[in-house]
């Protein structure tokens, strides 16, 4: 038993420590973004104007958000991955992480601001409808705070940032789970009737949680105990 | 103008098979066809019992209304066929068309009772005159902002209310669809009180724009938008037209109806479509029109059916009456 936990340790830190996993793990979160581009160059041009389904907006929109939160959540699984199985060097992808994440917010909002709210140009741009959107309806206003957090984490994701920050990029950085409960809601409250999907998410989301609980509650245990 | 109705001094029910073994014993022939035609054939014939369950079959219908389709192009039979609300087979967009081939619409019953002359239960040629099918392009505008333009086929639905001859009393049709969870895949997980449930004023019923569908682009109805027989009222959003109706009841109260019992400060009862009543958690001021990616149509009052339908509220609070 111990020495399968051993290997298994041993398995995870070889793949972690290869070479190129950082940059398969950077080809792994652009693909969804290249394929999605792609396949909206088809329908733009019309060469394929069927390439993102009968309503290629919402199609456009959910998979980029699912996406972002897919990361997100990924994301927030790099810490409890590493201490559960004692691989550091797993931390090197989690900024990279965090950076997709947002990348995949920043057009899952572009798509809602270009297609719903017609901001291809300034003249088009509906400000006053977002603006209402902002205010009435609270799945906006949640997508919108899950945004406005990662975009904060993204601008201080630098290594400038951490060291002028210091203690308080800890804190700030925090902001993250803001991020996805907001992000969460906000997928809640879109749905009419079936609400399973958010719900997986949330539950993931909620294990995640728990375990920083946890691992707070045996630190402090332990430290008793030592003292 | 005769009517059959079916009673059961025809037939002792003794000797009718109940609705389960019939099924089952369909269910049986088909498989153990498509097993012999496989073994057999397979790869020679090329077709499958899918052919016989489709049961496409073209219908004659003469165009009564058109829209321009300069500015309302009709959408393809694709589009209009793999992107369906449709909540017993799925509720993403595309599930219905994946998920309701199993639907058994032949042989199909509807039952008309309450406030009727004639009630009884009828079968889909009792209830529409085959020989006067009209084709109808209509603008088809769901809650969610997005629209279409389809072009049905059927008659109005006061042609079918005569057939029944609602009493005086009668003041609202009930509609009810088919609740057959062993041949609806999303039936557990549609998340709205079933079976689903619509209603509409009598006037409402009454409308000769108010159609009741058989038929879609000159074919008999695919199941996925709601087959054998469906409701369309253009100037209201898509959920009040009911899909697969299995019961038409004449009532003289209001009839209750499943979005507004599932989220009743979402979805009313009137339903019209309304640029300046927006919904809780979106616009209704413009809309999509698919296949396009922008919602940029500013969104027509009554669907731009006003003409012929605003008379109906006259006086009505619409942001009320919502």
């Amino acid at each position: 038993m111990r020495s399968a936990w051993r290997g298994l340790q041993a398995a995870l830190a070889a793949i972690v420590n290869w070479r190129f996993f950082k940059p398969a793990v950077f080809i792994a979160c652009a693909i969804d973004l290249v394929w999605l581009s792609y396949d909206f160059y088809l329908v733009w041009t019309l060469k394929d104007t069927s390439a993102l389904g009968v309503d290629p907006k919402k199609t456009l929109l959910h998979e980029t958000g699912q996406t972002a939160l897919l990361i997100l959540l990924l994301t927030l699984s790099v810490t409890p991955f590493r201490r559960i199985f004692s691989v550091n060097g797993i931390i090197r992808v989690r900024r990279m992480l965090g950076v997709w994440s947002f990348t995949y917010a920043l057009a899952h909002l572009s798509i809602y601001l270009g297609f719903d709210q017609l901001c291809f140009s300034a003249a088009g741009c509906q400000w006053h409808d977002i603006w209402q959107d902002i205010g009435k309806r609270p799945f906006i206003f949640m997508g919108m705070l899950a945004f406005t957090c990662l975009l904060l984490l993204a601008l201080t994701s630098t290594t400038g940032w951490v060291r002028r920050l210091k203690k308080n990029w800890t804190r700030l950085h925090r902001l993250v789970y803001v991020a996805a409960a907001a992000a969460i809601t906000h997928f809640v409250w879109i749905q009419k009737s079936d609400i399973r999907e958010p719900l997986e998410w949330g539950t993931w989301l909620l294990g995640l949680l728990l375990f920083r609980i946890a691992w707070v509650v045996f630190k402090r245990r332990a430290r008793t105990v030592v003292a | 103008m005769l009517v059959k109705i079916r009673s059961s001094a025809d037939l002792p029910y003794s000797e009718v098979t109940p609705e389960h073994l019939y099924r089952s014993r369909r269910d049986f022939i088909k498989t153990a066809t498509a097993g012999a035609i496989g073994a057999f054939a397979a790869g020679v014939v090329g077709c499958g019992p899918e052919t016989e369950a489709a049961g496409q079959g073209a219908l004659a219908a003469k165009k009564t209304i058109n829209v321009d389709p300069a500015v309302d192009p009709v959408n393809t039979l694709e589009q209009i066929t793999t992107y369906n609300n449709y909540y017993e087979f799925g509720t993403r967009k595309a599930d219905p068309a994946r998920t309701s081939g199993r639907l058994t619409t032949k042989p199909w019953t509807v039952k008309v009772d309450g406030l009727v002359d004639k009630p009884g239960d009828y079968g889909l040629e009792d209830l529409i005159d085959f020989k006067n099918l009209e084709e109808r392009v209509y603008r088809h505008r769901c809650v969610e902002a997005w629209s279409m333009v389809i072009p049905w086929i059927g008659v109005p639905l006061s042609s079918v209310l005569d057939k029944v001859k609602p009493q005086g009393r009668a003041q609202f049709v009930e509609f009810t669809t088919l609740n057959r969870p062993t041949e609806m895949p999303g039936w557990n997980t549609a998340g709205i009180p079933l079976p689903y449930v619509e209603g509409l004023r009598m006037d409402e019923a009454r409308h000769p724009l108010t159609l009741m569908v058989v038929g879609l682009y000159g074919q008999v109805l695919p199941n996925q938008n709601g087959a054998p027989l469906r409701v369309h009222i253009p100037w209201k959003y898509g959920f009040k037209s009911g899909k697969s109706i299995v019961r038409i009841r004449l009532t003289d109260t209001m009839p209750r109806n499943t979005w507004a019992i599932q989220t009743p400060s979402e979805y009313g009862f009137y339903a019209n479509v309304n640029p300046t009543v927006d919904h809780p958690r979106w616009s209704q001021a413009r809309e999509q029109r698919l296949p396009g990616l922008f919602k940029d149509r500013q969104t027509l009052m009554f669907n731009g059916y006003g003409e012929q339908v605003a008379s109906l509220y006259a006086g009505m609070d619409l942001r009320k009456f919502f």
